[in-house]
């Protein structure tokens, strides 16, 4: 796997060129702040980005597997997914990787020769595309659960005393 | 700063009904949605905001002050949990306040009236009202930012006033105007009836009675009691304020308390805090009256968060003096709560911690032991109030495992919980998940180092909104009022065994007891 060393030669340039992508979807003064402010509890989603490219791209060099990969697409795509954004730009950040991958490392994968290689690397990183789409699917829906289920404790007593709700197991005696 | 927003599901709240506007006597009651092009604004709607400005900037000095002294430092732009959880800059709060500023230049000012644009000023437009409406509602009055601006510029106080200007329109929000209108006429939010208040209180009693086993009877509307006490109405209805309810009920109990509930003044929160200074004084008003008609001699207040900036901060103008009533003293204790001297108002955490201090509370932590609980300030009660250290004493006093989230994000740096000053509606989730991320990222750190499993607050929006953050961000985290956790440890005079908590589950911490004391028990008893 030639391509793969390529890739850990250019590792940190391919990586931050992957954060300014990602960063670069947010309004211009956001991507300054998202890029610039180090402080985890003081940019969480900047904070985010940075270090999920950094996990996401080590699994792109060992190999995508679909449990590997999910809790780092995770942290990105849940807060994409309750952001200003269509379901495809939620997403379209990993796409940004196979393109920059071209754009960076293209010439030597053309001297070295290394097109199959390219082809299979890139058919993975289309297969973490649609787990990243996966994730993306059950996050909104997880947003309606929720909103249902807030409905409910909101008026939890009310339901419960007019017989509306299902009983939690417990040891509640027959006449409540 | 030219483009309207887009109202898109989820990210916008609803409008307020035509008929709880006319409840209250607001300004120009009509079927609207913010997804209409037209919002039939009154037609004199540009004079209104005018007038309304020019009203507001004689009358409060702040507003007038913030208006003209932000020098554009930046200081605040990246501290708004607005900004950090959506990316929208328009949320730096040195935007936010430019979105009226602009029109303070450019409509007020003469050199602004002039110079428009190069002097930063804007015309009013019916797309400057609808961003108004979308950023106005999209801060939660937290304060946050202000703690940071090295002039004091409170961004919270200049969307009071926005907020106040868009009601002259009648550009107000559902989740704002019911409630207002609710407890204008029943006394609480959801408009519960006084025999439903008490019922549900009642039922609360019982569930009491069966996992602790204790019976407690609680008066209601009783004259000549020495305390009042009031809470939000949330926790006698929703979960999981209802425990938190429990706790208070299992405290006044164990310290036998002379006090009484009232099914009148049967909600802590002030929606009118949200709506405009009317409102907020309307909705004030009755907690203090109750308190006149029963004759008690002070307040004592539940666990709420902006309850308490508006008696902190504002009751005295507004409705004092309360000279009817007498300084607070703790009963138990002695303890005379100078800092209530005029409100004559105690929040029930400083009176938690002053029972503790004073060894008057029987407590076993234990029971306890499987809670990892952290604790988030509420903006209300740390920056409003400057309540610190008495959550965090009563916390360490019941709980053996309490662990503070990172100390840029708690005190009066705490973020807020994204649904506060009336954004908590179930139409605007994504919007306060955003909000909301910064908090729940704190969480998660102490999730995730400390095995924290609960999030306590005393504040009964965060109780309502926090289940759904975290079950969104920060699975695995339970959410409870410190109340709870002190009812957990209470050691009730003739309690059975605690194998059950409030919520009526198993009890996790619960020790049988010993085998040998049993038996040795058993032994006593056959002798007889
Ligand atoms: S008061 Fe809070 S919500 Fe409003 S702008 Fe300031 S930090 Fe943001
Ligand atoms: S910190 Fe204060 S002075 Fe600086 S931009 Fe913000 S509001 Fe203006």
């Amino acid at each position: 796997m030639k391509l793969k060393t390529l890739l850990a030669k250019h590792k940190s340039a391919l990586i931050s060129r992957w954060v300014d992508a990602i960063v670069e979807t947010y309004p211009s003064e956001t991507a300054k702040f998202l890029k610039n402010k180090k402080d985890q509890f003081s940019n969480p989603v900047g904070h985010t980005i940075v270090s999920e490219t950094k996990n996401l791209f080590d699994q792109v060099l060992e190999g995508v597997d679909r449990e590997k990969v999910t809790p780092f697409l995770d942290r990105i795509i849940r807060i994409r997914a309750i952001q200003e954004f269509t379901p495809s730009q939620a997403i379209s950040f990993v796409f940004s990787l196979k393109y920059l991958i071209r754009e960076i490392v293209g010439p030597e994968i053309d001297t070295e020769d290394l097109d199959q290689e390219l082809v299979d690397l890139e058919a993975a990183l289309d297969f973490m595309a649609l787990v990243a789409f996966d994730i993306y699917m059950s996050c909104r829906e997880q947003v309606y659960d929720i909103r249902a289920k807030e409905v409910q404790q909101n008026a939890f007593l009310l339901l419960k005393r007019a017989n509306l709700l299902v009983e939690k197991p417990g040891p509640k005696p027959e006449d409540s | 700063m030219d483009t309207k927003p887009e109202f898109k599901p989820g990210t916008f709240l609803y409008a307020g009904k035509a008929s709880a506007l006319e409840t209250v006597g607001l300004a120009n009651p009509r079927d609207w949605s913010p997804t209409d092009d037209d919002w039939k604004l009154p037609a004199d709607w540009k004079g209104i905001v005018r007038e309304g400005m020019a009203e507001r900037l004689q009358r409060f000095r702040s507003f007038k002050l913030f208006m003209d002294i932000c020098v554009r430092c930046g200081a605040c732009a990246d501290k708004c949990h607005f900004f950090i959880g959506s990316g929208d800059p328009k949320n730096m709060p040195v935007l936010r306040a430019e979105l009226i500023r602009s029109i303070y230049r450019g409509e007020m000012k003469t050199a602004g009236k002039i110079l428009g644009k190069l002097a930063g000023g804007r015309k009013l437009t019916e797309d400057v009202i609808k961003e108004w409406f979308y950023y106005f509602y999209q801060c939660t009055e937290c304060r946050r930012c202000s703690v940071f601006c090295p002039y004091g510029i409170d961004t919270a106080e200049i969307t009071i006033i926005a907020r106040e200007i868009l009601n002259l329109l009648g550009t107000n929000i559902d989740w704002i105007a019911s409630p207002v209108a609710n407890c204008f006429m029943t006394g609480n939010h959801l408009g519960l009836k006084p025999h439903t208040f008490k019922e549900n209180i009642e039922y609360l009693l019982d569930d009491i009675e069966e996992y602790v086993g204790v019976k407690i009877e609680p008066s209601f509307n009783r004259k000549g009691a020495e305390i009042l006490f009031v809470t939000p109405s949330g926790d006698v209805f929703a979960e999981p304020g209802i425990f938190t309810l429990m706790g208070y009920l299992m405290l006044f109990d164990h310290i036998g308390l002379d006090y009484t509930w009232s099914t009148y003044a049967s909600e802590g929160g002030n929606f009118g805090f949200f709506t405009s200074h009317e409102m907020m004084k309307r909705l004030n008003a009755k907690m203090y009256a109750e308190s006149k008609r029963l004759g008690v001699k002070w307040i004592l207040g539940g666990e709420c968060g902006h309850m308490w900036r508006v008696v902190h901060q504002y009751m005295d103008t507004l409705n004092g003096p309360a000279d009817w009533l007498e300084q607070p003293i703790n009963p138990l204790t002695g303890t005379r709560f100078e800092n209530a001297a005029s409100t004559k108002m105690v929040h029930i955490t400083e009176f938690t911690a002053d029972l503790i201090k004073n060894n008057k509370l029987k407590l076993d932590p234990s029971q306890n032991d499987h809670i990892i609980p952290t604790f988030h300030d509420s903006c209300n009660t740390s920056r409003g109030m400057g309540m610190l250290e008495e959550p965090r004493y009563v916390l360490n006093n019941v709980c053996n495992n309490f662990v503070d989230m990172a100390p840029q994000v708690i005190r009066e740096n705490t973020f807020c919980c994204g649904s506060g000053s009336g954004l908590n509606a179930g139409e605007y989730l994504e919007m306060r998940f955003r909000g909301g991320l910064p908090r729940a990222n704190a969480v998660k750190r102490v999730h995730e180092d400390h095995g924290v499993n609960m999030l306590s607050c005393v504040c009964a929006i965060d109780r309502a909104v926090f289940p759904a953050l975290m079950d969104y961000w920060v699975p695995g985290v339970g959410v409870c009022g410190v109340s709870e956790l002190v009812a957990n440890a209470l050691v009730m005079e003739g309690q059975g065994e605690r194998e059950y908590n409030l919520r009526g589950e198993e009890n996790p911490s619960y020790k049988p007891p010993a085998e040998d004391e049993a038996s040795a028990e058993a032994g006593e008893e056959g002798e007889e």
